[in-house]
C-alpha cells in the first residue's frame, strides 16, 4: 500500500511537470491562434488586441500558467479558440472515442496474439511456425499508414465498409440494437488497422518469451508428471513467461490515447488524435496542453499497471526475502 | 517374483550439432523387483541421467533410442503411444530430477504444483483433489505441511524443494521411483534426512525406486543392490553390501579408493595421497574396441584392448563384467 | 564421503607456527539490510563476529551447513563484499581499513576459487584466452615469456596442452576447476580461497584436485580457506577445522581433535550426519 502511495505521488509530480514543459514549449512556439486574425484586414488590430487582452495573453508566462492550473482544478483545464468551449469536455469526448476504438483493438491484439503466439513457440522452428515468422515479418515492415490507406480502398472498391467517420448520418434515427451494428460497421476498419499494425510485435514476444520457458528445467519435469500439452502450455509455459508480456501490455496500455493517432486521422475518426492534430496547427494552446497531459497520464498509469500486475503475478519479486 | 521394470540392452545415442553420432548407453540390462531399492553408482559420462530420461523417453531433441526394450506393466515403454506414456509418467512411473530449485515452476505455490500431477491423470472434484494434495504433504512435511504447501519455491530451502519434488513424484502412487541425484546440492545433513524419507515411503507404500548417484556412501544401508555404470555400460551389479564392502570390478574398486578413508588403519589416512584414477571419464566418440575402462585400469592385462568383456556371474545375484573373472 | 571406522594416525602438527600469521580475522560482523518491494526493511545478520588466524603454508577448513555464512566469510576474505564491522589482517594490512589502492595491490594475493566451475569461466574465450587474461592485465610480461608461463601453469595443473583452444563449455567438470585453479596461479597469490571447491565434482574427481592442492601446497607454500559442508574431505585435508553455525565460529581445533573430541553439538551432528559403511539402519521417522 505504502508503494501505491510513493508510485501516485512520482506520477503526480511527472504529471506537472509535464504540464510545465508542455505550457512552455505550446506558448514559446511562435504565432498564437489570434495571427490569422490579424492576417485578415476586415478585422480590426484593436479587435485583436482587445482579444488578446482578454485570453491573458499579454500576461507573463507564469501567471499564465498558474491561470491554466486553476482552470484545471475547476476542471475545466483551459479554454479552447476554436471550439470556444472549456477544453476538458472537448478532450473527454473525443477521448471516450479513441478509447472505444483502441480498447477494442488492443483487447483484439493480445487475444489472438497469446495463443498464437504460444502455439507458434510449441512446433518452434518446424514449418508452421516458420511460415508465422515471414507473415508478421511482413507485417511489420507495411508502414500503418500504407495498411490504413489499403483498408480504405477495400471499402471504396467493395462498399461493405463506410469509408470513414464513427456514425452514418441517420444514426440518431437508428434502434439501439441498430445503432451499436452502425458503430461497429464504422469500428471495423480502424480496428483492424490498429490491430494489424500491432499484432506482429505481440506475436513475436509472446513466441520468443514462451520458447526460452518451454526450454526450462521445470518445464521437462512436468512432461515427466505427466501433465497433458494444453495444461503445460496455459498453466505451466505461459504464467512462467508472463514478467516480459506484463511489461509489454503496460506499454499496450501508456500508448491507448496517443497510438492511434495516424489511424484516426487517416480514416477519419472523431477521436482525440485529430483534434491534437488541429489545435497543434491553429495554435489552440490550451487544447495542445490538455492533450499532452491526457497521453501522460495513461502512459503513467500504463507503467503503474505493469508493475502493479508484475507485483501480483510473481510471487518472487513480493517476496523478496528467500530461503537460502 | 516377477520384476515391475524390465531393461533389455538399452542402447541411446546422442547427436552433437556437427552430426556426430556419440553413445551414451551401450547395453545396458537389468531388472527392478517390487519395493526394491537400486543404486546406479556413476560418474559423470557413465550415462547414469540418460538412462534415467530414456526410461520415460523423455530424451532431448538430439538424443536417439538406438535399441533396446523397458518392459512395464505389459508394455514395452519404448515403443508406446505418447498419450500412453503422458499416463504413465508421473502416475505410475515417477521421475524426480536433479536440481530442485529448477525443477519447481517458479510462481506457482508448491501445493498447487502438486495438485496438478493429481489433476493430470485422475478427475475427481476439486475438494477430493485439495484433500489427497494435503495427505501427500502430510505425509512428507508434518506439522509444516500447510506452510509448504501455501509457499512459493524461492521461499523454501533446498532439502524442502526436494521433498516437495518427491511429493510430486508420489502423489498418484506410482509403482517406481527414478531419482537421478536427488541429494546432489544438499548439505551432508539434509542429505540424511531425504535418505531417510525415501526409505520411509519404500516402506510405506512399497515403491521400487532406482536411485542415481555418483556417491558410494549415500547408498551404503539405504540401497539393496548397487549397479555400477561406467561408459554407458553396466560393470557390476550385485547385493549392495557386498559391491560395497569386497567389489570385484577395477573401476569400482578404484573408486572406491580414492575416497578419503580418515579412520582407515592402512591405506588413505590424512597426509597420504589419495590413490586416484589417472584420466577423466570423458565420453570418446572414437569407436574402439575392447573394454571401455582399459585405458585406466590398473590390472588391465592384453585381452582387455582387444575384445568387450561380458557380463559374468560371480555368484547368483553378482555379475561383473571383467576379463580377470572369465574362467 | 565414505569411510571406514578404525583406529587413527597421529598427524605431525604443521609447520610454520613460528611465523608471523598469514590472516587474521577478528570479531567480523556482516549484516544485509534490504528492503523489499513494500517498502519494508529486512536484516539478515550473516556473520556475527567471528575470529580465527590462519598460518602461512597451512590449510584451514570452515565447515557448516548451509546459512551457516561460510560463503559471506569466503566473500569478505577474498574482498567481494565489506563487512559491516571487524578486521581482517592480512600480513600486516587491515584489508577492511586500508585505501583502495592498496588494496588494489592486496587483490592478487588473494584468490577465489568458486563451486561452479561452469559460470565462473567465460564461456566464449579458450582456455589459454582464459589463462593469459589476468596475464595480460598486468602488462609486465612480454608475449612469449606469457606463453610460457601458461603453458608451464597448464603442465602444473594437469591439464593437456591439446585441449587449450577449446571453450570451457567442452572441459569436464574437473578439468574446469583445474583451469580455475591455473589462473588463480599466474598471479601467484599467498592465500587460496576455495568456496565448496569440490562439491560439484565426482568422488574420483575430487580425490585428483585434492591431491592437486596438497601437492601445490607442499611445493609453492600455498595457504588454503577451504570452506565446504563435507566434514570427511576437510577432516582429510585440513590442518585446522572451524565449525560455524548461524554466522558464528562454534568450535575450533585441529582436525583431529575435531574428528575424535568434538565438543560442540553442532559438530557432533555433523559427524553423525556422515555416510558411513558400518551404519546400521536408522528407524524410520516417526
Amino acid at each position: 500500500m505504502r508503494y501505491l502511495l510513493r508510485r501516485l505521488s512520482h506520477a503526480l509530480f511527472l504529471l506537472a511537470g509535464v504540464s510545465i514543459l508542455a505550457f512552455l514549449f505550446a506558448a514559446l512556439a511562435p504565432g498564437t491562434y489570434f495571427d490569422e486574425m490579424r492576417l485578415n484586414p476586415q478585422i480590426a488590430p484593436e479587435t485583436v488586441a482587445a482579444l488578446r487582452a482578454q485570453y491573458g495573453f499579454d500576461k507573463p508566462l507564469p501567471v499564465r500558467y498558474a491561470s491554466w492550473l486553476s482552470s484545471v482544478i475547476h476542471g475545466e483545464m483551459g479554454f479552447s479558440f476554436a471550439y470556444n468551449s472549456p477544453v476538458a469536455p472537448l478532450l473527454l469526448v473525443r477521448a471516450r472515442n479513441t478509447l472505444l476504438l483502441t480498447i477494442t483493438a488492443t483487447l483484439l491484439a493480445w487475444g489472438i496474439a497469446l495463443p498464437l503466439g504460444v502455439w507458434s513457440a510449441d512446433r518452434l522452428g518446424r514449418l508452421p511456425d516458420r511460415l508465422l515468422s515471414w507473415a508478421t515479418a511482413g507485417l511489420l515492415v507495411i508502414p500503418d499508414l500504407a495498411l490504413a490507406l489499403g483498408l480504405l480502398v477495400l471499402a471504396v472498391r467493395s462498399g461493405w465498409f463506410p469509408t470513414g467517420g464513427m456514425a452514418s448520418v441517420d444514426f440518431e434515427t437508428l434502434s439501439l440494437f441498430h445503432k451499436l451494428g452502425d458503430l461497429a460497421l464504422h469500428m471495423t476498419l480502424p480496428v483492424t488497422a490498429l490491430v494489424l499494425s500491432s499484432l506482429p510485435l505481440l506475436v513475436r514476444h509472446v513466441r520468443a518469451a514462451v520458447a526460452d520457458v518451454l526450454k526450462a528445467p521445470f518445464l521437462l519435469a512436468a512432461v515427466g508428471h505427466g501433465i497433458p500439452k494444453r495444461a503445460l502450455l496455459y498453466r505451466y509455459a505461459l504464467p512462467a513467461a508472463a514478467n516480459p508480456l506484463i511489461a509489454l501490455f503496460g506499454f499496450s496500455i501508456g500508448v491507448l490515447l496517443s497510438g492511434s493517432l495516424l489511424i484516426e486521422v487517416v480514416m477519419s475518426w472523431p477521436g482525440l488524435g485529430p483534434l491534437l492534430l488541429e489545435a497543434v496547427l491553429a495554435r489552440d494552446l490550451y487544447v495542445v496542453v490538455g492533450g499532452i497531459l491526457g497521453s501522460t497520464l495513461f502512459l503513467v498509469g500504463g507503467n503503474l499497471l505493469a508493475d502493479l500486475l508484475l507485483y501480483w503475478a510473481d510471487p518472487r519479486i513480493r517476496t523478496e526475502s528467500g530461503a537460502r | 517374483m516377477a520384476s515391475v521394470l524390465e531393461i533389455q540392452d538399452l542402447q541411446v545415442s546422442y547427436r552433437s550439432r556437427e552430426g556426430v553420432w556419440s553413445a551414451a548407453l551401450a547395453g545396458v540390462s537389468f531388472g527392478l523387483m517390487p519395493g526394491e531399492i537400486i543404486g546406479v553408482l556413476g560418474e559423470s559420462g557413465s550415462g547414469k541421467s540418460t538412462l534415467a530420461v530414456s526410461l520415460v523417453r523423455l530424451l532431448p531433441r538430439n538424443g536417439e533410442i538406438i535399441r533396446g526394450a523397458v518392459h512395464f506393466e505389459g508394455k514395452d515403454l519404448l515403443r508406446a503411444k505418447p498419450d500412453e506414456l503422458q499416463q504413465i509418467r508421473g502416475r505410475r512411473i515417477s521421475l524426480i530430477f536433479q536440481e530442485p530449485s529448477l525443477a519447481l515452476h517458479p510462481t506457482l505455490r508448491a501445493g498447487e504444483q502438486v495438485r496438478h500431477v493429481l489433476a493430470a491423470h485422475s478427475s475427481p472434484g476439486k475438494s477430493a483433489l485439495n484433500e489427497r494434495t494435503r495427505q501427500v504433504f502430510v505425509e512428507l512435511f508434518r506439522e509444516d505441511a500447510d506452510r509448504i504447501s501455501r509457499s512459493y519455491p524461492h521461499q523454501l530451502s533446498g532439502g524442502q524443494r526436494q521433498r516437495v519434488l518427491i511429493a510430486q513424484a508420489i502423489a498418484c502412487g506410482p509403482s517406481v521411483v527414478i531419482a537421478d541425484e536427488p541429494t546432489a546440492s544438499l548439505d551432508s545433513a539434509t542429505q540424511m534426512e531425504l535418505l531417510a524419507v525415501f526409505r520411509t515411503l519404500r516402506e510405506r507404500l512399497g515403491l521400487a525406486m532406482i536411485f542415481i548417484t555418483h556417491n558410494p556412501a549415500l547408498l551404503s544401508g539405504f540401497a539393496d543392490r548397487v549397479l555400477v555404470l561406467y561408459a554407458g555400460q553396466v560393470v557390476e551389479c550385485g547385493p549392495a553390501a557386498t559391491v560395497l564392502a569386497s567389489p570385484r570390478h577395477p573401476y569400482t574398486k578404484a573408486l572406491f579408493q580414492s575416497i578419503p578413508a580418515i579412520f582407515e588403519e592402512r591405506g588413505s589416512g590424512r597426509g597420504t595421497k589419495l590413490p586416484v584414477i589417472l584420466g577423466d571419464s570423458a565420453r570418446s566418440s572414437l569407436p574402439r574396441s575392447g573394454c571401455p575402462f582399459e585405458p585406466r585400469c590398473m590390472e588391465r592385462m592384453s585381452v582387455c584392448r582387444e575384445r568387450e568383456p561380458q557380463l559374468v556371474n560371480l555368484s547368483a545375484s553378482h555379475v561383473v563384467s571383467c576379463f580377470k573373472y572369465e574362467s | 564421503m565414505w569411510f571406514r571406522v578404525s583406529s587413527m594416525k597421529v598427524e605431525a602438527s604443521a609447520g610454520s607456527q613460528n611465523m608471523p600469521p598469514l590472516l587474521k580475522v577478528e570479531n567480523l560482523v556482516k549484516r544485509y539490510a534490504r528492503r523489499n518491494l513494500a517498502g519494508m526493511r529486512e536484516e539478515l545478520l550473516a556473520l556475527n563476529g567471528v575470529s580465527f588466524t590462519v598460518f602461512p603454508g597451512t590449510t584451514l577448513a570452515v565447515v557448516g551447513e548451509s546459512g551457516s555464512g561460510k560463503s559471506t566469510l569466503a566473500s569478505c576474505l577474498a574482498c567481494l563484499e565489506s563487512p559491516t564491522s571487524g578486521k581482517i589482517w592480512f600480513e600486516d594490512k587491515d584489508i577492511v581499513k586500508v585505501e583502495e589502492r592498496v588494496r588494489r595491490q592486496l587483490r592478487p594475493q588473494i584468490q577465489l576459487i568458486f563451486q561452479d566451475p561452469a559460470s565462473s569461466l567465460n564461456p566464449r574465450w579458450s582456455v589459454l584466452e582464459i589463462l593469459l587474461e589476468p596475464l595480460i592485465l598486468r602488462r609486465k610480461f612480454t608475449r612469449e615469456e606469457m606463453r610460457q608461463c601458461a603453458s608451464s601453469l597448464l603442465e602444473r595443473v594437469g591439464i593437456s596442452p591439446d585441449i587449450v583452444e577449446r571453450p570451457p563449455t567442452e572441459l569436464s567438470g574437473g578439468q574446469r576447476q583445474r583451469l580455475a585453479i591455473a589462473r588463480a596461479l599466474t598471479l601467484e597469490p599467498k592465500l587460496l580461497i576455495l568456496d565448496e571447491a569440490l562439491s560439484a565434482l565426482d568422488c574420483s574427481v575430487q580425490a585428483q584436485i585434492a591431491n592437486l592442492l596438497r601437492e601445490l601446497q607442499s611445493s609453492l607454500g600455498m595457504t588454503y580457506l577451504f570452506v565446504t559442508h563435507d566434514l570427511a574431505m576437510a577432516v582429510y585435508l585440513a590442518d585446522e577445522i572451524a565449525v560455524m553455525s548461524g554466522g558464528r565460529i562454534v568450535e575450533l581445533g585441529s582436525a583431529e581433535h575435531i574428528l575424535n573430541q568434538p565438543q560442540h553439538e553442532t559438530t557432533r551432528q555433523l559427524l553423525r550426519a556422515l555416510p558411513r559403511m558400518t551404519r546400521a539402519l536408522p528407524a524410520p521417522e516417526q
